[in-house]
């Protein structure tokens, strides 16, 4: 155990420091901010897209985990947006990375970084949630191109994106997981219906996406044809780990304990409840140790030692935590946790009742909470799988 | 940065997992834990020869000279083995003589306590998780009077680490005139608990101010985290083990979602335990010793969380084994027990979370 940090990695600490100070003017609150420009700001400064190579429109630095941790924990303590974020940069271009052709590198990597196409994914389908496998989104072969029939859903952002990488069937004879391959499918290509998929938050976070004889060309496959399930899974390993981040969890622990130390009932701050500060501090021993779990993992990374258990239940818990963090916020402000969309009583624009219900649905999403333990107890602790049932 | 233990770290834990094994069997736990006249001396020897009797104690006095973070590893161990040693007072009285005691103090106590002839017990419970039926002792010209209870190894100790009401402290000789002992039956037979009498028993006093009983309440708070992770660990095993082999309705229960998921969660809450540990050890030790700071937060917080994770882990283990689960023969109990023991000791986790509060500035 040692986490000193070596001069090196101080001076490239202040180095961080010192480009958010200068360029506060670009950020901060009330600034005329630019995503774009911010994102191709941080672009050219390694500050996103930090290890993707440069003749594809990254940065092109050599991966080091403790940078990028460096880069996570100043833009946090500075406020600062840590650029475009999104399903095509966070998934879509290190499944290209690691499995697309150089054509597909070169045609989609850079405007993808730079803000030019949004992306958005389609996977689960009504029929096919933890059972992704069993999609029925089905491709066939006319000509040069597949011909797409068939609707996905929790499709994020589907009325905003240009394109979307998505999972469809093209070998209905093979069995379920090698019949699958990964597209990509501009949005406006004629057939394709974009509903808003409503929430309990009251807003429409999601979307269903509809394909009638969506004509999409054969060079569209990524990874090759009946690969997309093996395709897929390079790129839900990168989704899981952005779900119960524990910087973002720690984030919103110092938020409740700031709300805690602010609100009052009948002039007594919520804080000095005795009831209300056990639970703060049991949240509080939760996130930390979560905290140190992630400095673990960080140096399983380094090390190249498989971190087992550590990363397993990650999401798990993590996601648990968050939503308790915001139970907690909702019965601190008591009767004010009720109002919701507006108001002059409304605390935090509601955030935290929104959290509250829309984590939820990260509890759920991208791994049910059973299909994580069904993960941790067969992968983690060797237990066997649940028998298939015989058929009937 | 490395969040991670030594190559040495790691042959330590190992080597002393494979000792206790041996030693400390479950057997000879079992015989331990049923008969008074057994001292586990036996046990003792074995512990004290690998050197554990000397772990916080440095070179120069004969001991290992380790850090607190190998402390909670071999408390941990001890844990996993539910061994009958008191080693609470094995780690806080050299911490005690060495921050607070004099250099001829030093010199008479340390080697004794490194090679093992002396066993040293640490009375500090009042001052710390409160008192009970009127106990807690006084201190006036030099004596103490009053009571201490709930201090392990108590009963055989031949140097006792006394904290008075007002927190200041003191050492006791096994041998001081004034001193009775007296067993406290526990639920936890494989560590016996003692009350103290002293009635006008010299003692002499140690320096050191206040932060000295902070820093003994620190390291008791971090072995006992250590403790309940080892135990913990060892459930969470025999649990899994279990649902691999026993088999209803034609298969092993571990295939059932019902049961492998009570296994999965008790994985869940474990795992990020033991970093917690790790850190809160390693910041006793980075922290200067007038200045424990984020040190005692986050012992608080490991005493706490491993508190309420070793309960939910040791009653979920033991519904995973069933009807076995709570017999004596297959003696899961121990593990159960011990895990109670510590939760309870230097403060429940209610009482320990509102120290973290104050700590932070949280709680008046």
């Amino acid at each position: 155990m040692d986490l000193n940090e070596t001069p090196q990695m101080a001076a490239f600490r202040a180095e961080v420091r010192g480009f958010l100070e200068a360029h506060r003017g670009d950020y901060a609150e009330g600034s005329a901010n630019d995503v774009r420009a911010w994102q191709g700001l941080l672009i050219g400064h390694g500050y996103a897209a930090r290890t993707i190579p440069r003749e594809y429109g990254g940065y092109g630095a050599e991966p080091d985990i403790l940078k990028g941790r460096i880069i996570a924990e100043e833009f946090i303590a500075a406020g600062a947006p840590r650029g475009m974020a999104g399903q095509g940069i966070s998934m879509l271009v290190p499944t290209l990375l690691e499995v697309g052709s150089e054509e597909q590198k070169r045609r989609w990597i850079g405007p993808t970084l730079r803000g030019e196409i949004i992306w958005c994914q389609g996977y689960s389908e009504p029929g096919a949630g933890s059972d992704l496998a069993n999609l029925q989104t089905k491709a066939v072969e006319d000509g040069d191109d597949f011909l797409i029939s068939g609707s996905k859903i929790w499709t994020s952002t589907a009325a905003q994106a240009q394109m979307m990488f998505c999972l469809v069937r093209t070998e209905p004879q093979a069995p379920k997981h090698e019949g699958i391959s990964y597209v990509l499918i501009p949005m406006d290509t004629p057939g394709i219906e974009v509903r808003p998929l409503k929430t309990m938050t009251g807003q429409a976070e999601f979307n269903e996406v509809f394909f009638t004889d969506v004509r999409v060309g054969r060079d569209q496959v990524v990874g090759g044809r009946g690969r997309g399930w093996f395709v897929a899974n390079t790129t839900l390993k990168h989704e899981r780990g952005m779900l119960g981040d524990p910087n973002a969890t720690e984030a919103r622990l110092n938020a409740l304990i700031e709300l805690m130390k602010t609100e009052t009932v009948d002039g007594q701050k919520v804080i000095d409840n005795p009831v209300f500060r056990d639970r703060l501090m049991q949240l509080q021993g939760r996130v930390l140790s979560m905290k140190f779990n992630g400095l673990r993992l960080i140096t399983s990374q380094l090390s190249q030692e498989p971190a087992g258990l550590a990363g397993l239940i990650v999401k798990l818990q993590g996601c648990e935590l968050n939503h308790q963090l915001a139970a907690l916020a909702i019965d601190a402000l008591g009767e004010l946790g009720i109002l919701y969309h507006d108001g002059p009583h409304l605390r935090a624009k509601g955030s935290w009742q929104r959290s509250y219900m829309f984590d939820l649905g990260l509890i759920i999403g991208g791994g049910t909470a059973q299909i994580q333990k069904n993960i941790i107890s067969e992968r983690g602790l060797g237990l066997p799988r649940e028998p298939k049932p015989a058929a009937a | 940065m490395d969040f991670s233990l030594t190559q040495d770290q790691r042959m330590m834990q190992e080597s002393l997992a494979r000792t206790l094994a041996e030693a400390s069997s479950l057997d000879r736990v079992r015989k331990f834990a049923g008969d008074l006249s057994d001292k586990g001396g036996d046990i003792w020897k074995v512990v004290a020869e690998f050197g554990l009797a000397g772990i916080a104690i440095p070179e120069e006095h004969g001991g290992l000279g380790l850090s607190m973070l190998d402390a909670a590893l071999a408390s941990e161990a001890l844990g996993q083995a539910v061994a009958p040693v008191a080693f609470m007072g094995v780690v806080l009285a050299p911490i005690a003589l060495l921050r607070g005691g004099t250099a001829a103090q030093q010199a008479q106590w340390l080697p004794k306590l490194a090679s093992g002839e002396v066993v040293a017990a640490a009375a500090i419970s009042e001052p710390i998780a409160g008192a009970r039926d009127g106990a807690g002792v006084t201190a006036k010209g030099g004596k103490l009077s009053g009571k201490a209870f709930f201090v392990p190894g108590g009963l055989a100790a031949g140097l006792l680490i006394v904290a008075d009401q007002a927190g200041g402290l003191h050492l006791v000789r096994g041998d001081a005139a004034g001193l009775t002992r007296t067993l406290m039956p526990g639920i936890d037979e494989t560590r016996r608990l003692a009350e103290l009498g002293f009635d006008g028993v010299a003692a002499e006093p140690l320096g050191g101010g206040p932060e000295l009983l902070t820093a003994l309440r620190d390291a008791g708070w971090i072995l006992l985290a250590a403790d309940t992770l080892g135990a913990a660990e060892v459930m969470l095993d025999k649990a899994v083990a279990y649902a691999k082999e026993r088999r209803q309705f034609g298969r092993v229960i571990g295939s059932f979602q019902a049961v492998k998921h009570l296994c999965a969660e008790m994985a869940a809450e474990l795992e990020p335990c033991r970093s917690l540990v790790w850190y809160a050890a390693y910041a006793f030790d980075a922290a200067p010793p007038n200045a424990p700071g984020e040190a005692s937060l986050m012992a608080a917080h490991a005493k706490a969380l491993t508190s309420e994770v070793g309960r939910f882990v040791a009653r979920t283990s033991t519904e995973v084994h069933g009807g076995m689960g709570i017999t004596d023969l297959l003696g899961l109990h121990f593990w159960f027990k011990r895990i109670g023991l510590n939760r309870q000791l230097l403060g429940g986790p209610e009482r320990v979370r509102e120290i973290a509060a104050r700590l932070q500035g949280l709680a008046a």
